[in-house]
């Protein structure tokens, strides 16, 4: 019987390097006695007497974690398999959302801050505080802009909250579905030692949306220079945790698709910010945000087919040279 | 066979127990009072009035531990939705009426208040059960129904007072009841939801029910005739 070690993590980063593309490296088995004795720790803290146990013979100082391909032991149906992703305390979340809007170039956010354990309780509550805090600000900017005007009449425009919520969901959680299958396809090609999860790529992009939360607020501000240099600040922000985050990925890839990588991912964060901007001096207009909406497609679907074409060409010139 | 190797080996013992010949001595009777008690709980036989009423003065009972929240477990035992259900339908009826209603820029329609604060209230619980609380399904769900309740008082006087008043003042008065039934009900409900977490995740769990509130709130603040 395995039992799935909580909290042990070792401090190497050559380790964790390796151990990331690696996933099955690690299961301890332990009896039954000890069964009892590790259960009574709770989600932070780890029992003191782990390293006895432990046939790694980690000394007192070092903390073992469990290994992220693992620790989602139950199948995908239950719900114990989504309650793997819950298991962080508020300290945990606040350490994240502040580091997500501090970025530094070398700190990768997932190897610093998510540590082999993502969650899905950050990305899906920012989301939805950013819907909330987009509609409402764009609701009380357009009032706020209005207000001598006369004949106008106040609306709460509710509709509002629907079109950001699907944008934002939409960047939140399709974007790195793609971005994923594509650095997986990418690694079956091209060795590389970092490699991402799915949740890990999920967690990076919702904890990068949580500087909007606070730049859409100051948007209530009526002076239109202003807004521009908020909108500007968070865009570089968000923009480059995801950049430190996936240049280790990517790097060592042919340069042009690392750079056509990079700018998608810039592009299209890019593309969300100008977007709700816009929603909140236009009000409602659909066409905007289909015409966003294609244009995101378009742009997806012109970059894959020029990274397929290289690619071709690549493999090509590789086969003519052997 | 020692007693510490009997210890270890549960039920091992049952075994080898040989049971000498004692006569069994004694009476079984039924309790007399159980056929009462059979009459007492069959409830095919009280007027439909008794029955409504019983359910409604447990209803009346939760408004009251809702109002003056302390640590009792009347919400939590013998839950229910009625009241939930109830003051759901007050609050999306009473945001209905707006002028914005003909067109489509105007106030959340019955279906959304309905979706938000039920879809919301469910949203709230799995959230609070995949942080690992012990509280069950339907007791979340009971307990954020209820607690609805501030908020949609505060929805009767905002109506109240735009009939009576307009401008400013009228704002001023909404404001502070809105910010103040909010308060209210994050508090409220706090105090029942907080108690099933651990310490350690108390605020991730608070955080959710302080933006739902939040967000009935902005919708009441904003509802204008």
């Amino acid at each position: 019987e395995h039992f799935l070690f909580p909290y042990i993590q070792l401090d190497f980063e050559e380790a964790a390097n390796l151990m990331d593309a690696n996933r099955d490296v690690v299961t301890i088995s332990i009896g039954d006695e000890d069964l009892k004795a590790k259960r009574q720790g709770p989600a932070g803290g780890f029992p003191p007497d782990v390293a006895d146990d432990d046939p790694l013979g980690s000394d007192d100082k070092t903390e073992v974690r469990l290994l992220a391909g693992q620790k989602k032991s139950a199948p995908f149906w239950t719900f114990e398999y989504y309650q793997a992703f819950f298991d962080v305390e508020t300290h945990h979340v606040k350490e994240r959302i502040i580091g997500s809007m501090l970025p530094w170039p070398g700190k990768n956010f997932i190897q610093v801050y998510l540590r082999k354990n993502p969650d899905l309780y950050g990305p899906f509550w920012i989301c939805t505080t950013l819907v909330f805090a987009c509609a409402i600000s764009g609701n009380i900017s357009t009032f706020l802009h209005k207000f001598g005007s006369s004949g106008y009449k106040y609306t709460p425009e509710f509709q509002k909250v629907t079109i950001a919520a699907t944008a934002i969901f939409t960047y939140a959680w399709l974007v790195p579905l793609g971005l994923w299958g594509f650095l997986l396809w990418r690694n079956n090609k091209i060795l590389n030692l970092v490699s991402y999860s799915f949740m890990e790529i999920i967690c990076v992009y919702g904890y990068s949306l949580s500087v909007y939360i606070p730049a859409v607020v100051l948007w209530i501000i009526q002076v239109e220079w202003l807004r521009w240099c908020f909108m500007v600040v968070a865009l570089c922000v968000s923009g480059s945790v995801l950049v430190t985050t996936f240049w280790p990925a990517v790097r060592d890839d042919n340069p042009r698709v690392t750079i056509a990588v990079i700018a998608i991912i810039l592009l299209l964060n890019a593309l969300l910010a100008v977007g709700c901007k816009l929603e909140e001096n236009i009000v409602s207009d659909a066409r905007i945000w289909s015409l966003i909406s294609s244009s995101l497609c378009l742009c997806y679907v012109v970059f894959s087919y020029i990274y397929i074409l290289k690619t071709y060409l690549f493999m090509s010139k590789v086969s003519y040279l052997h | 066979m020692t007693s510490a190797e009997e210890a270890s080996r549960p039920f091992a013992g049952l075994s080898d127990v040989s049971i000498p010949d004692i006569p069994v001595e004694g009476d079984i009777s039924l309790p007399v009072a159980s056929s009462a008690r059979d009459d007492e709980f069959s409830t095919l036989d009280e007027p439909v009035k008794e029955t409504i009423l019983r359910d409604l003065r447990a209803v009346a009972n939760k408004f009251v531990h809702v109002l003056y929240p302390k640590r009792s477990s009347v919400l939590l035992r013998d839950w229910d939705l009625w009241g939930p259900l109830l003051l759901c339908v007050t609050l999306a009826l009473l945001l209905q009426g707006g002028a914005a209603d003909s067109n489509d820029q105007g106030g959340p329609q019955f279906a959304e208040v309905f979706v938000i604060i039920w879809f919301g209230s469910i949203i709230i619980t799995l959230n609070s059960k995949l942080l690992g609380g012990t509280l069950s399904f339907f007791q979340s769900l009971c307990v954020l129904g209820y607690c609805i309740m501030p908020l949609t008082v505060a929805m009767v006087v905002c109506r109240i007072v735009l009939y009576t008043a307009s401008g400013k003042v009228s704002f001023a008065v909404r404001l502070v009841v809105v910010t103040a039934s909010f308060g209210w009900s994050t508090f409220a409900s706090t105090a029942f939801l907080a108690d099933s977490q651990p310490s350690n995740r108390r605020g991730l769990v608070v955080y959710p029910v302080f933006l739902f509130y939040f967000v009935i709130g902005w919708m009441i603040l904003t509802f204008s005739p």
